[in-house]
């Protein structure tokens, strides 16, 4: 293994950042970022099931056999998205109301799946939790840009306080579904200008 | 009647699955670059989304509810979705191999299709029997396809236009499926 610790934890931030740099994932990043608040604690229990996912199945990476592994994954995520649901529901119940379906939802996230597959089945449980956690804060990360961009847009506040005062005529579309789309598609070709440079 | 005429309008125009729920974006923007994989992908989805709809529901109310173990309902539903997609390509191969050929490649592809999973759970949490579950299912299944066909048919015409460089592919194609979907954010407000 070449890369260290650090190189496998900020690759996540930049150079492999879902879900710009890996398309995957875009179901919650289209449909959770009404506003700041909720992409950040979307994104925060994503990390948290993609390091535990990552960590459990990289340590049972020799015992999972290969002709099943993706059901072993699959039900591995499965109980730690289960875990977050029920950490959720106790600590931040009006976030848990906000996100609702999307919560269980994160169990299709292709991302989660995707750095198992890619990652966790091969290398040992330190680079692992790296890579989770890398992935995990890059993900967030995109989710609190592409919210206060629709909730700036759409709104007209940040986190719930005004930015602009009274004159500003908010574009509501932002805040619904057509804006998730044609934001993450503002945000991907100014990715694209910025790493082409 | 009316009342599933009325879920059945609300389901593929005013609630669309894809277009104002944000759920399934995934393949609608893996297999919208031709028209061919786009149809494929709907009646595949359409086929597989009916199966979960019910097997779910019928998990959920003859299992789950009277064991009190609801909170295994995550687990056990991606095992039914994920189980369910495999039996249905073993038994096409075996007894339909023209309809396997065409839907093939995309039945695996669903298991981690997020609205497959999401209409269960929408089922669920929205109390509907068992009729209307079967209803809600096929027509957001109906909707999805039905975004997935128009969604193509524009995608196949941008191929053609000049784009610019930072814009195209995947960027390009955000940005028009955003419009498609205004167009859908028109029947908000109806039924």
């Amino acid at each position: 293994m070449a890369k260290t610790l650090t190189q496998e934890f900020v690759k996540g931030l930049w150079e492999e950042i879902p879900p710009f740099k890996l398309v995957l994932g875009l179901c919650p990043v289209l449909a959770v970022t009404r506003s700041v608040e909720n992409g950040i604690g979307m994104g925060i229990a994503t990390t948290f099931v993609l390091v535990c996912s990552n960590m459990l199945i990289s340590m049972l990476r020799n015992i999972i056999p290969q002709k099943i592994r993706i059901a072993c994954f699959i039900t591995i995520i499965a109980t730690f998205v289960t875990v977050v649901e029920f950490l959720m529901q106790a600590y931040t119940y009006p976030l848990y109301l906000k996100l609702g379906i999307f919560i269980p939802l994160i169990v299709v996230n292709c991302i989660v799946l995707g750095r198992a597959e890619a990652f966790a089945c091969k290398n040992d449980v330190a680079h692992s939790l790296a890579d989770g956690l890398g992935i995990g804060l890059g993900f967030t990360l995109s989710l609190a840009v592409l919210g206060t961009f629709r909730e700036v847009l759409g709104a007209g506040t940040f986190l719930g306080h005004s930015v602009f005062g009274d004159v500003f005529q908010p574009f509501t579309f932002m805040v619904e579904a057509p804006g998730a789309f044609i934001g993450l598609g503002i945000l991907l070709c100014l990715m694209n200008i910025a790493s082409s440079k | 009647m009316t009342e599933y005429i009325m879920l059945a309008v609300s389901c593929i125009f005013v609630n669309n699955i894809m277009l104002t729920q944000n759920l399934g974006a995934c393949p609608f923007l893996g297999t919208s670059k031709s028209m061919d994989t786009a149809v494929g992908m709907g009646m595949a989805v359409i086929f597989v989304l009916v199966m979960a709809g019910i097997t779910t529901w019928v998990v959920e109310a003859a299992v789950l509810k009277p064991l009190d173990l609801q909170f295994l309902r995550t687990v056990s539903f991606i095992l039914i979705i994920a189980s369910l997609v495999q039996f249905v390509e073993m038994f096409l191969k075996k007894s339909m191999p023209s309809l396997y050929a065409g839907l093939g490649i995309f039945l695996p592809l669903i298991t981690t299709n997020c609205a497959v999973m999401g209409v269960c759970l929408i089922n669920i949490n929205e109390e509907y029997t068992f009729m209307q579950a079967l209803v809600s299912s096929f027509c957001y299944a109906t909707g999805f396809a039905l975004a997935l066909v128009l969604f193509a048919g524009v995608r196949e015409r941008v191929i053609l236009a000049r784009v610019p460089r930072p814009l195209q592919d995947t960027s390009i194609g955000l940005i028009t499926a955003g419009f498609i979907a205004l167009a859908f954010f028109g029947f908000k407000g109806m039924g």
